[in-house]
């Protein structure tokens, strides 16, 4: 069955016309995803994959610190956060300050990236376990000052948060407002669809052109053999520095976009359970694959909303009556999830080639 | 008879490490002249790794002076010397397990290739014909070690022996000088051996310098044009391999030493 | 000088419940190389186990003595936990032991998530209070005050301490937790049954934990589903500012994180002129262990790995 199937996509693989007759299918339906999901599910849903597209970035971004260069990185969200508070720094009633998104955007890729070379120098030393747990000090010393800097001075307007974030302007005109364009009618959870596919495709690239470079080699030699790559003369500090730059920026980009996106932002959002949230994307769907990270990105953004709203009509069917909690019912069944999923497939749902074999290897040794 | 100048690669003068109270190199001198293959032998913690890893910029020795094509390397880091022209290869073989042998090999052209984070998302045409180089170049490396066939295995299921041969493809690939060996014959097999003598023999040949520490007295003595044994962290004889043979303090250290 | 002798003391009390804590992160580390994320919730099941034991037998009207619920309680906290942390690993933890080497990582976060909602949903969103069994008039010390509860934390936490230190050491059991940390390979050729082993350190982790949770809930007078988490990861930073893998280590890195903690929150408003306050008291824990790990990279009674080449 599989013989003739896989022997027809080598064939379209050759055929060029095919692979762009099959980019355009792909193109299309991405370009009517949101109609359909808001027409059979609801416009919630649509926000839902617009905010899997933000976790995409992120996890992507994470995927060339911990994927590529094998650093383990658990306070990752400190950068979203970052890039979040920039924009609502800069275009909200806080300071007063509108610039426009085209401004705004570089700069929170800027500052999120000096803010990971600054978290990242004095890691550089220490490796695995000791990195993790520094780099997760790091993102609470971030929440920590984001909750508290509303005195002496007010900066971050503490706990509540900032309000009134502007969104995305374009020749003054608000993308998160319900537009008409050739009669059809898009609304601002649409259009900020096809921004945020946009970008992610754009990071995928990036991504993909990375990992297969000169420093996509270096990251993975040193996630390999740190010493080896050094002897290679591979200038270790330098390339780890510059994978925490490039991995923060992408969290820059997309901290900022959340931030337009919602309108608002509070530290809440960036608590230790969203870095370990995008770790998991990344190690579940398979670390240092980048079409396995977007997978696992979609599952772990998308489940859970799944679970929040199947959880109390399923049991109404079974029993009824609502008995268990919803909340912690979808908690506890992506935890389980989780856990099933790591013991059944451990190198994730979708590693690279390269990474799947090391797993059957290790099995074959022991 | 005329006298030949003799071009001195590397010069190690004077060094002397120590770790804590134990004196692993003591006033340890040694040069090294361009196109030959000089081997450095020694019994068991006599100090060859020690003297290898000083060399190689992970150890500072605590005294002493390294001169290297002219030019200082106390104190530069591990990268800096590979970029200096001395590569290694490692005594516990360290390949980057999870990537081909080509790619292995594609790693060690970093030092002389300079594409960075723009070259490698827009892949202009300077980034293009930089990758292709890489390509070209690891490919004919792992041709000249004899692994071409193997190009795109995962380097950690080669063979023994054909791992030993991509370190050595690796190092070369970062264009040495001096090309610094760490027991490359270790748990190699008598065939194995007599190849890596071949290939090493050819590598001298076209020009690249060899440091070789072993641990077979009977390779280094038959392949070096020049040896130097250490024993107890002191140089105890320097010169060609009969010459040092007859040397009463080396048979005393290793006759003397391992068979008492 | 009064205050200064206070925060001291709440330092050392705060600090013995991450060193128990850390305990257990430290042995399963030393010897698996496994962050075990779900050690924290452990803390907290016992912590609740031992509330819902105590409110039965105290609700039972049998006129048992206060101390002597207080021990069945414990008892049945130790028993539950040590239940609870040999059958995770198990689950989660035995099946990936030759997996890539974030695989079991995320078992444990999912195992940690999943625990707190479960625990959500047999106790409840809402604080609950611990019976206070033990009278917490405060004594009177030099000018700083301290309860009999916290006179109780900080020595029986030095007992289990000292009682698990002969134990590594003197016993075979400890022998063999010792090789098995050092080279598993070797141990089991050893005839060291490596399963047990592991299987052993978890339990004897867990019993910490469930001990430093009633402890914990016995202090504040309080439980909560999620009270393990953030008590958990302090005691991990714990562990790896002492230098992971040691026991003296997570010992002496659990008190001087209290010690560091409390002392820290007292004092940071008057040392930045009252720019920082006392919300900062996490900055400083963390701010420390940075510190520290950059200065030396291996914690501060870890061992210093030479780069060997």
């Amino acid at each position: 069955m599989i013989a003739p199937f896989a022997a027809r996509f080598k064939h379209w693989k050759r055929d060029r016309r095919a692979l762009w007759v099959g980019y355009a299918m792909i193109a299309v339906a991405l370009a009517v995803l949101p109609f359909l999901v808001d027409n059979t599910l609801g416009r919630t849903w649509v926000r839902v994959i617009d905010f899997a597209l933000i976790y995409a970035m992120l996890a992507l971004g994470l995927n060339i610190v911990v994927g590529f260069a094998g650093l383990l990185d658990l306070g990752y969200i400190a950068f979203y956060a970052v890039g979040a508070y920039t924009w609502a720094l800069l275009a909200s009633p806080q300071f007063g300050l509108h610039l426009p998104f085209w401004l705004i955007l570089p700069i929170g890729f800027v500052a999120a990236g000096f803010f990971g070379v600054l978290l990242g120098a004095p890691t550089l030393r220490l490796r695995g376990d000791y990195l993790a747990i520094v780099t997760l000090g790091f993102g609470e010393i971030v929440r920590i000052f984001l909750n508290n800097l509303d005195h002496p001075v007010n900066i971050t307007n503490g706990p509540i948060g900032i309000n009134l974030i502007d969104p995305v302007m374009i020749g003054g005109v608000s993308l998160t407002k319900t537009h008409e364009i050739l009669g059809i009618e898009f609304s601002g959870t649409h259009i900020y669809y096809y921004l945020l596919l946009l970008l992610v495709m754009a990071t995928i690239f990036v991504c993909v052109r990375l990992e297969d470079s000169r420093l996509g080699r270096a990251w993975i030699a040193i996630r390999e053999d740190e010493t080896a790559a050094q002897a290679m003369g591979i200038n270790t500090r330098n390339v780890k520095l510059l994978a925490f730059a490039m991995g923060a920026s992408f969290g820059g980009i997309a901290g900022g976009l959340f931030s337009s996106f919602q309108g608002f932002v509070s530290p809440e959002s960036f608590i230790l359970l969203e870095s370990i949230m995008v770790l998991c994307m990344v190690v579940l769907g398979g670390m240092g694959h980048v079409a396995g990270v977007v997978l696992g990105t979609f599952l772990l953004a998308v489940l859970p909303e799944v679970l929040r709203h199947g959880a109390s009509p399923v049991q109404q069917q079974l029993f009824g009556k609502v008995i268990l909690d919803p909340e912690s019912l979808r908690m506890m069944l992506f935890g389980l999830a989780l856990i099933l999923v790591m013991l059944l497939r451990p190198s994730g749902l979708w590693p690279s080639p390269i990474r799947r074999r090391e797993f059957a290897d290790a099995k074959a040794d022991s | 008879m005329t006298t030949v100048a003799v071009d001195k690669l590397l010069e190690v003068r004077h060094v002397e490490k120590r770790f804590g109270g134990l004196t692993a190199l003591s006033d340890v001198s040694l040069s090294i002249h361009r196109g030959e293959i000089y081997g450095l032998i020694g019994p068991n913690g006599a100090g060859k790794t020690t003297l290898f890893n000083v060399l190689t910029g992970i150890y500072r020795p605590d005294r002493g002076a390294l001169a290297f094509a002219g030019r200082n390397l106390i104190g530069l880091k591990p990268f800096r010397i590979v970029e200096a022209g001395l590569a290694r290869t490692f005594q516990n073989i360290r390949l980057f397990g999870n990537m081909t042998a080509l790619e292995n090999v594609m790693v060690g052209r970093h030092v002389r290739t300079r594409a960075g984070v723009i070259g490698a998302v827009f892949r202009g045409p300077r980034t293009c014909e930089e990758e292709d180089a890489i390509h070209k170049r690891a490919r004919e490396l792992l041709d000249y070690v004899g692994i071409a066939r193997h190009a795109n295995s995962l380097s950690k299921n080669l063979s023994y022996g054909d791992q030993r041969r991509l370190e050595i493809a690796r190092a070369l690939a970062t264009e040495p000088q001096l090309l610094a060996l760490d027991e490359p014959a270790a748990g190699m097999n008598a065939t194995e051996t007599a190849n890596l003598r071949k290939l090493l023999t050819r590598i001298r040949d076209d020009g690249v310098t060899i440091l070789l520490i072993e641990h077979d007295v009977k390779l280094v003595m038959g392949l070096c044009d020049r040896v130097a044994v250490l024993d107890y962290g002191k140089r105890i004889a320097e010169g060609p391999p009969q010459e040092v043979q007859k040397n009463p303090a080396v048979i005393q250290a290793y006759l003397g030493g391992a068979l008492p | 000088m009064d205050i200064f002798l206070q925060q001291v003391l709440n330092g050392l009390v705060l600090g013995s419940v991450y060193a128990l804590v850390a305990l257990g992160y430290t042995m399963v580390y030393g010897i698996l190389g496994l962050i075990n994320f779900a050690h924290g919730e452990v803390v907290m099941i016992g912590a609740m186990v031992a509330l819902t034991v105590m409110n039965a037998l105290l609700g039972a009207a049998v006129g048992l003595p206060p101390s002597l619920v207080l021990a069945l309680a414990t008892a049945t906290a130790i028993a539950v936990c040590m239940a609870l942390a040999f059958s995770i690993e198990r689950v989660a933890y035995r099946p990936l032991r030759r997996a890539p080497r974030l695989a079991p990582l995320i078992t444990a976060i999912g195992m940690s998530i999943l625990l707190q909602n479960l625990a959500m949903m047999i106790w409840g969103r809402q604080y609950r209070t611990f019976p206070s069994v033990i009278p917490v008039t405060p004594h009177s010390i030099g000018g700083a005050s301290i309860t009999d509860v916290q006179i109780v934390i900080i020595v029986v936490s030095a007992a289990i301490m000292a009682g698990l230190l002969l134990l590594v050491q003197y016993t075979r059991l400890g022998r063999a937790m010792r090789a098995t940390a050092e080279n598993p390979t070797v141990a089991g050729l050893m005839g060291v049954n490596i399963n047990r082993i592991i299987s052993a350190t978890f339990v004897i982790g867990a019993a910490l934990a469930a001990v430093a949770g009633v402890l914990v809930a016995a202090n504040y007078s309080i439980a909560h589903y999620s009270m393990g988490f953030m008590l958990g990861l302090k005691a991990f930073t714990a562990a790896v500012l002492g230098g992971i893998g040691n026991l003296a280590g997570a010992m002496l890195g659990g008190l001087l994180l209290g010690l560091i903690e409390s002392i820290g929150a007292g004092y940071i408003s008057d040392v930045s002129g009252g720019f920082f306050g006392s919300h900062y008291q996490d900055v400083f824990a963390f701010l420390v262990l940075v510190l520290v790990l950059v200065f030396r990279p291996t914690g501060i009674m870890g061992e210093r790995v030479a780069e060997r080449a």
